[in-house]
């Protein structure tokens, strides 16, 4: 068998049969969600204008969340030895890694998200919208995220430093998918122009990532 | 860590790695695959493959045993062959020579320490790889179970395989040339940042 | 039989399978009454032929809370009296409390949409209602992380504890605070406002929507006994081979 595809595989059977699997994020998200009005008040119409926003940052903590565990948990059992001996290039097992917490965490995400909407008074093309910008912009999360998930491998207290290194780099996702999502309901940009914009940073996520976090789990083997 | 140190190794042959605690028998092991920098020397496989490195045609059996609990004992092995390029699905004669035949679908977590030591030996023998690096092999292993590995180690050596075993452990295995790490000069380690 | 004789996961068993069968079909005869008087109920001036979502939402909203409340029951079998299929009950309840907790807040949803002009609002039944829902699936993720069953029982009775407190938030939120949600009709001091035409439909409903918590109920007890028994056998086959 193909040793990415394998790798691939493994990482998605794990992540669905350990703990709540993908639940556990959606129940985060739900969460989070839950706690805005309580913050700013029951306001319908504040919280229709604010709900793209709230969705994406509570998308993003989500995602965050399962982040911690995508090296740490090989590093622990001894199969990161064993992954740097193997023959495929560790770049591409590493971005196997991504698609498999990708397709596993984000994916529940973007299918909860337009029902949690509800909850924010989103009309259905700011649904339709903020939905688009999550399927688009949510591989960008995972495959920033794994760099600081790769940099703080060997440490114990990981999360914080991890959250700490990789929400600065988020941000530009961040602003393009509200926009995106934003310019959908509200005018005057066209919905075109953020949108391609947070395209462009997905792919270029999906190249600068894998290498990023390959040629820190290099490092922090030594 | 150490300094002064050079051995050769030939095809068939096995090098056993001995010293007191803390002299240095894993980072040796290490320090082949290249987990541990090397600063003055190096390390080759004469008439190995030259498009890959040295751990990329060795089998490495650490402290750990890289299973994952939520996943079936075939579903480990089947894993790790196929992510180490082996080209069948079946591993049940590998699981039969290691005694887990039985419990090839029970999840992996289940296992006793000796059982998971046992799967991860069928790993090398799953995938033919020319250099075996045991760090100590035998440890949470039965007496026949033991007895089992030195018979993989001795089918390995007559293919033509080399070993290098870390370890405290009379292995019994005929032939093998010892390395005393407590006779080899100790060098000062930077410390870490 | 005595009560005792329930402390043991055989005889449970036992006695499971032979009430599952007779309750699940006391449970539809019921169910179909309570159907038949809820479609022969007068339908509201206003809303029309709607108001019967009632049927449906305020059953299902009392449930949620029995099930908490069965959930509390049992933590505290765990935790003080240590009987042994405590924690099983408990294990057994959060799925299906939390499935009726769900269906309250969906058919409040659908039959509130048209009135409000939302799907939802932030008041405080409706928001304590929420609570309760995530309060559930906080104790089922808890279930389902934690490795070990007994000490996953003893995270979750301490929680199912603390969050007994929003039972009479939910119960009291229309009194206390201003909300969308029309206040207690039912179970109120001095009476209930509700016509006996209504009323009589909805209290069958409400018994057939119990019964079918027993049931259900019963039946998870039964397969959480014995999952817990394919893990013991998978123990001892690991053990067996050498």
């Amino acid at each position: 068998m193909n040793p990415l595809a394998a790798i691939l595989i493994r990482d998605m059977r794990i992540a669905i049969r350990v703990g709540g699997g993908a639940l556990m994020g959606v129940l985060f998200f739900l969460v989070v969600v839950t706690l805005v009005p309580f913050a700013v008040g029951p306001d319908l119409a504040l919280l229709k204008r604010i709900g793209p926003a709230i969705l994406w940052l509570a998308a993003l903590l989500a995602s965050l969340l399962a982040l911690d565990r995508l090296f740490t948990a090989d590093h622990e059992d001894g199969s990161l030895d064993l992954i740097l001996m193997g023959r495929a290039p560790l770049e591409l097992v590493v971005a196997m890694k991504g698609i498999a917490h990708w397709l596993t965490t984000g994916l529940p995400l973007i299918i909860a998200a337009p029902l949690i909407g509800l909850f924010l008074n989103l009309d259905p093309p700011a649904e339709a919208a903020l939905a688009l910008t999550l399927l688009v912009g949510t591989p960008a999360l995972t495959f920033i995220g794994m760099i600081g998930a790769a940099i703080a491998v060997t440490l114990r207290r990981g999360g914080l430093l991890l959250a700490v290194i990789v929400l600065p780099l988020t941000v530009p996702v961040l602003i393009f998918g509200v926009a995106a999502a934003n310019a959908a309901v509200v005018g005057p940009v066209p919905f075109g122009t953020p949108f391609t914009i947070l395209c462009a940073l997905t792919l270029a996520s999906i190249v600068v990532g894998p290498f990023a976090a390959a040629a820190a789990l290099r490092q922090e083997m030594e | 860590m150490f300094s002064g140190l050079g051995f050769a190794v030939a095809s068939g042959e096995a090098l056993i790695v001995t010293g007191r605690n803390g002299a240095g028998k894993s980072s040796l092991l290490r320090m082949i695959i290249g987990f541990v920098q090397i600063a003055h020397g190096r390390i080759e496989l004469e008439d190995g493959d030259p498009e890959l490195t040295v751990a990329e045609q060795a089998h490495y059996l650490g402290h750990q045993d890289a299973l994952k609990p939520s996943l079936s004992v075939s579903e480990n092995l089947r894993f790790w062959a196929g992510f180490l390029d082996a080209d069948r699905t079946d591993f049940r004669p590998e699981l039969d020579a290691v005694g887990l035949n039985e419990l090839a679908d029970l999840p992996a977590a289940y296992l006793s320490a000796g059982q998971r030591r046992r799967l991860s030996i069928a790993r090398l023998l799953a995938v033919k790889r020319p250099l075996w690096l045991l760090d100590e092999p035998t440890s949470t292993l039965d007496a026949s179970a033991q007895e089992r590995l030195v018979g993989f180690m001795h089918t390995h050596l007559k293919e033509g395989g080399i070993i290098l075993a870390a370890t405290h452990a009379t292995l019994g295995l005929s032939g093998a040339k010892e390395l005393r790490l407590d006779n080899i000069q100790p060098v000062a380690v930077e410390a870490a940042p | 039989m005595p009560v005792t004789d329930l402390a043991n996961p055989t005889r449970f068993l036992a006695l499971a399978n032979r009430l599952i069968p007779w309750l699940g079909a006391l449970t539809l005869i019921v169910f179909a009454y309570g159907i038949d008087r809820a479609m022969l109920a007068p339908d509201d001036y206003q809303q029309g032929a709607t108001v019967k979502i009632m049927f449906l939402h305020v059953p299902s909203a009392w449930l949620g809370m029995l099930g908490w409340g069965v959930m509390t029951v049992a933590a505290l079998g765990t935790l003080v009296w240590r009987h042994p299929l405590a924690d099983v009950a408990a294990k057994a309840a959060a799925p299906i409390g939390a499935a009726f907790t769900l269906l309250c807040l969906v058919t409040g949803s659908l039959w509130g949409r048209p009135e409000w002009g939302t799907y939802w609002v932030w008041d405080a039944r409706l928001t304590s209602e929420l609570i309760l829902l995530l309060l559930y699936l906080g104790v089922i993720a808890v279930w389902r992380t934690v490795e070990d069953p007994s000490r996953a029982a003893r995270a979750v009775a301490v929680l199912t504890l603390v969050g007994a407190v929003d039972l009479p938030i939910i119960k009291f939120s229309v009194d206390w605070w201003n909300t969308l949600h029309q206040g207690s009709s039912v179970f109120r001091l001095g009476g209930s406002t509700i016509d006996p035409s209504i009323l009589m439909p909805l209290f069958v409903m409400a018994i057939a929507f119990t019964l079918l918590f027993v049931t259900l109920q019963l039946a998870a007890m039964r397969n959480e006994i014995l999952r817990r028994r394919v893990r013991t056998l998978r123990l001892m086959q690991a053990s067996a081979v050498s």
